[in-house]
């Protein structure tokens, strides 16, 4: 076995993102997904001969917004390309890029470990470019293709070849994710496409400063494919190179199903993309003006938000890392908070476990994203409100959440539906614990001669008695005074 | 750095198309014309202009992001050498793509 610890991999990658505008990059066809094949189409997007691209503005303006998140530097000229090759999802025979002018360069991102450290990881260049369409190769024995995706814009992001694990390699496309999530500018879907990765791979021998022969992986579409592709390839090129044999400069495709990377076919033509400035395209010229109108439009960073929590809602720093994870989550979280009717360190608390542990479940479950969550954050606002006054206690809450996500009630509606409004009442508790106290005095002998933990036995009894509705911190003291009378 | 028969036919074969010996031959010739005008041009000190990369000095033409209708998938496919009822047909590709 090749001796991995000797070797040190270099990784560089190069992110795509499809940019959530409404119409195409250079076109007004619609950009939206799943709309019947070969219908979000026009002249221009076909590549008719004779047609004049246009630049959507927006697309400048989430480039540049994505620029200034990852601290690069705004171009005041940029121009656009064409990257020329064949491939029957490219109607026009070229893919309209940025080579020698990008929007944006020499930017970084910090990725955070499970420890709390933090590395920068360099950004070359961020640059705009449109998406191919499809081919799909197993209708009949013929490839068909859907050009409905062809025109939709894309920013390339590259990074400097600054990663040293897979690990950090999942941690910086994890980043990356996060922000284009939070500006709003992608979805961050892998597994359908808004998001996917590229991966330029090398190892070399610990010390040694010069870069080993780099390999380029692709088709890494999940998050877990690209650590699990790059573990593949870091540990082949170790075992061809202690075979005393040289890595071949080469593109491999990721193949999910055998876990292995395959080597593409015909090198020859490879990378021979003869770029040239695209004549239909003028220049984009951003001023500084220009650019601090979109410095205005940033939102709150996941890592300014988390630090907010702590201080506004006092939430420990676990509450305020998960919350914080993703925009969607963040935005239900404080619009829980937001109709809170009692606003204290206490009431945030509860929101937060409700968000964190409660929504998160159901997420996790239903395999749904914040968006499609059933329950309006209000509504869950409501709910805590009610624990808070008194009306429902924190288990009925549990039944009553579940019903919120069948129902479209409120959860006052609910409560009152089912009759599950807390018994508060001190003589009908009192009732009910006389009963259990004179059904069980074996057990009531048992307490009073010491045995404190049968206390939870008369608790569990008056609760089931009660139907789950006994105001829990009542049933506590009444239990209390009783048994010790 | 004159351009050889062999760099025609790589170029062509990179922009898919197909030569006989004596258009080869021709465009070899004229290729080398042209390389060596552009040599003649590079005499020139430009190392105070900018590069220019058009030739109108237009910038920023944009267009708002709106969605306008375009074709249906019918009239798209329409002028297609092969098609199914909703896709355009082409040779069967095999492997991956290098894009």
């Amino acid at each position: 076995m090749p001796s991995n610890e000797h070797y040190e991999p270099v990784i560089g990658l190069e992110v795509h993102c499809q940019l959530l505008t409404k119409s195409k990059a250079f076109c007004s066809c619609s950009t939206q997904f799943g709309n019947e094949p070969n219908s979000n189409v026009c002249p221009i997007c076909l590549g008719m001969p004779g047609v004049l691209p246009v630049l959507n503005k927006q697309v400048v303006e989430f480039t540049i917004k994505m620029g200034l998140a990852t601290h690069c530097t705004i171009a005041p000229k940029s121009i656009f390309a064409r990257k020329n090759y064949f491939y029957p999802d490219l109607p026009k025979g070229f893919q309209i890029s940025q080579y020698e002018e990008p929007l944006c360069t020499d930017g970084f991102v910090d990725i955070e470990f499970e420890d709390g450290k933090k590395k920068k990881i360099g950004i070359t260049r961020i640059h705009m470019e449109e998406d191919a369409g499809k081919s799909i190769h197993d209708i009949d024995i013929d490839t068909v293709v859907d050009v409905n995706r062809c025109g939709v814009p894309l920013i390339e992001i590259v990074s400097e070849p600054d990663l040293r694990s897979p690990h950090e390699a999942y941690l910086y496309l994890y980043k990356i994710r996060q922000i284009v999530t939070y500006l709003g500018i992608c979805d961050g879907n892998m597994e359908e496409g808004s998001l996917r990765c590229d991966a330029n791979v090398s190892v070399r021998k610990k010390g040694e400063t010069k870069f080993g022969t780099k390999t380029e992986v692709k088709n890494m579409n999940s998050f877990r494919f690209v650590e699990r592709a790059l573990e593949y390839e870091i540990g082949r090129q170790i075992a061809l190179l202690e075979d005393g044999q040289k890595v071949l400069q080469e593109t491999l495709l990721w193949d999910s199903n055998q876990g292995i990377a395959v080597p593409m076919r015909s090198k020859e033509e490879a990378h021979d993309y003869r770029y040239f400035p695209e004549p239909d395209l003028v220049p984009v010229a951003v001023n500084q003006n220009w650019v601090n109108k979109v410095k205005a439009t940033l939102p709150e960073f996941p890592s300014e938000r988390r630090d907010r929590y702590l201080k506004e809602y006092k939430l420990p720093k676990y509450d305020a890392d998960v919350l914080t994870t993703e925009k969607g989550l963040a935005d239900y979280f404080e619009g829980v908070v937001e109709n809170l009717d009692k606003k204290s360190d206490e009431t945030y608390k509860l929101a937060s476990n409700w968000t964190m542990t409660d929504v998160l479940r159901v997420l996790k479950v239903q395999h749904i994203e914040i968006s499609d969550f059933p329950v309006p954050p209000k509504n869950l606002s409501e709910m805590i409100n009610l624990i808070v006054d008194g009306t429902i206690s924190g288990k009925i809450a549990k039944d009553v959440f579940e019903e919120m996500l069948k129902s479209k009630d409120s959860p006052r509606t609910i409560v009152e539906k089912r009759g599950l409004v807390q018994v508060s009442e001190e003589g009908a508790i009192e009732k009910v614990v006389d009963e259990i106290l004179s059904k069980n005095k074996e057990q009531v002998d048992k307490y009073r001669s010491g045995k404190n933990q049968v206390f939870g036995f008369f608790v569990g009894e008056t609760m089931k008695a009660m139907k789950g509705k006994a105001n829990p911190k009542m049933v506590n003291e009444i239990l209390k005074k009783k048994l010790s009378s | 750095m004159a351009v050889t028969m062999k760099d025609v036919e790589y170029i062509a074969k990179l922009a898919r198309l197909k030569f006989t010996e004596e258009e080869k031959q021709k465009l070899t010739h004229e290729l080398n014309d042209i390389l060596n005008y552009i040599d003649q041009l590079n005499k020139i000190d430009t190392s105070n202009v900018e590069p220019l990369s058009h030739v109108i000095d237009v910038k920023n033409v944009f267009r708002e992001d709106v969605v306008k209708p375009g074709l249906t998938s019918a009239e798209a496919l329409k002028n297609a050498p092969a098609k199914t009822e909703k896709f355009f047909k082409v040779p069967k590709v095999i492997g991956g793509k290098d894009a």
